[in-house]
């Protein structure tokens, strides 16, 4: 399955990317662990996934439109 | 100040059709609280002083820098060494003088949070950092507050209403999209990060404009979605937010045990160096990392399955160790004393060190194995 990835803030500072497309991807699960042994930093990293615009939680079997964002809190004020 | 005058004060809102005299007259009864006079306060708070918000709280502890000055608008340099609280409020006085300002020239603590709450409907959270952004949304959902919650990294901001009731009766919070605080270090403040002076502004001035429409009812708030923008290349990013069943168990049940709750030592200690066991065990072998038991001589059950070294706790607590290497993993046997280890080390190496002590101890990890 395709995946189009987005990256906030911090993360994107940690890939050096904004935008990302991967392949074969069947679940939310096995994208954190494709993209944590591409970034390391990535493992220790807290953020929101949210597929399609809604948040989700636990993992999650990818199908026809795959529009991922990674999010992370900011604290700044 | 005579009623024709007050219209004439705000007569370019009022001709608003959707706001109107009926939406006039809601400002003027709300009651919005403004945590942190800082990049995100002292724009807020210059719109809803403007737009005629009748109570107006302000809560900041601290004091005029110069390098606030590129953010803080409310402030000058004549204000360099004074309370951000206090000058605010003066200032705010003098846009409008028919309104009713509070300020709270102290920090906000669980001692303090809940009776300064208390007395708004809606809180505004322009805080710089976790504690006090988890502190405040936990007080919120015991008073039943609705949140106004924007954020900001380097050139990214954040701003979302929460815990107030959407028409399909659900209240998302700050915990539902982050259960538990980032560790120490990852996520860089603005003293550490830097940013640019508009960003705070635009987030801080959306947060105004949240606000404005939850309380005359106009238009369409954020509540429940989270929207995020980049000003570099003017995107934004909005998403729904889902409520989680779980996070009740995270929020202290009620003042009593909100009191009693470290915000400090949960966005620090406790989420900076708590390492769960799958995270254990993927680097239980680094050759790189010094994994310590800190159990008294004798303590059962023996670890054989990972090289490491023993320095009871209690020998700790009196004389610290030198430890060479890098990142140093605590274990004990349920996870507790390694948590106050990790403390003990952290404080005495600072950033020097990476310190972590494994969640639920020896026991959880045999278990899980």
């Amino acid at each position: 399955m395709q995946v189009h990835l987005t990256l906030f803030g911090q993360l994107a500072d940690i890939t050096g990317k904004t935008e990302m497309i991967l392949h074969d991807i069947p679940d939310t699960e096995t994208l954190i662990k494709t993209l944590n042994e591409m970034y390391p930093p990535l493992a220790n990293a807290k953020y929101a996934i949210a597929l399609n615009k809604k948040v989700i939680k636990g993992n999650t079997i990818l199908s026809g439109d795959n529009n991922i964002a990674f999010l992370p809190p900011f604290s700044g004020g | 100040m005579s009623n024709p005058s007050k219209n004439d004060r705000y007569q370019r809102q009022i001709s608003l059709k959707e706001l109107g005299e009926i939406g006039q007259q809601k400002l003027k009864d709300a009651k919005v609280l403004v945590i942190g006079a800082g990049g995100l306060g002292c724009p807020a708070l210059l719109y809803l002083a403007g737009a005629g918000v009748g109570r107006i709280g302000i809560v900041d502890f601290d004091l005029v820098t110069l390098n606030n000055l590129h953010r803080q608008v409310l402030f000058s340099v004549h204000d360099i060494g004074l309370s951000k609280a206090l000058r605010a409020g003066d200032v705010l006085e003098q846009i409008n003088s028919d309104i009713e300002i509070i300020v709270f020239n102290e920090k906000l603590s669980t001692l303090n949070a809940l009776e300064i709450i208390k007395g708004f409907d809606i809180i505004l959270d322009g805080t710089d950092n976790f504690a006090s952004r988890y502190l405040i949304n936990d007080a919120c959902v015991i008073l039943k507050k609705t949140l106004v919650y924007g954020a900001i990294s380097r050139f990214e901001g954040q701003i979302a209403v929460f815990n107030h009731l959407s028409e399909t009766k659900i209240a998302v919070n700050y915990r539902d999209l982050f259960p538990l605080a980032p560790a120490d270090g990852e996520v860089l403040n603005c003293e550490e990060a830097g940013v640019i002076g508009v960003l705070p502004g635009i987030i801080g001035t959306m947060m105004a404009n949240e606000t404005i429409k939850l309380i005359t009812g106009i238009g369409n708030a954020l509540i429940n979605r989270l929207l995020t923008y980049n000003s570099l290349n003017n995107h934004f990013f909005e998403m729904e937010l889902i409520a989680m069943p779980e996070t009740v168990k995270m929020i202290p049940e009620d003042a009593v045990a909100f009191k009693e709750f470290n915000y400090d030592w949960f966005c620090s200690v406790h989420s900076a160096f708590e390492l769960s066991q799958q995270e254990f065990e993927e680097i239980r072998n680094d050759k790189n990392i010094r994994f310590v038991d800190v159990r008294e001589s004798g303590e059962t059950p023996k670890v054989e399955d990972f090289e490491h070294i023993n320095i009871p706790f209690s020998r700790l607590q009196q004389q610290i160790p030198d430890i060479d290497a890098k990142t140093i993993v605590l274990f004990c046997q349920s996870g507790k004393r390694s948590a106050g280890a990790a403390e003990i080390l952290s404080k005495h190496f600072g950033k020097s060190r990476k310190i972590y002590s494994l969640k639920d101890g020896i026991a959880g990890w045999q278990k899980s194995k």
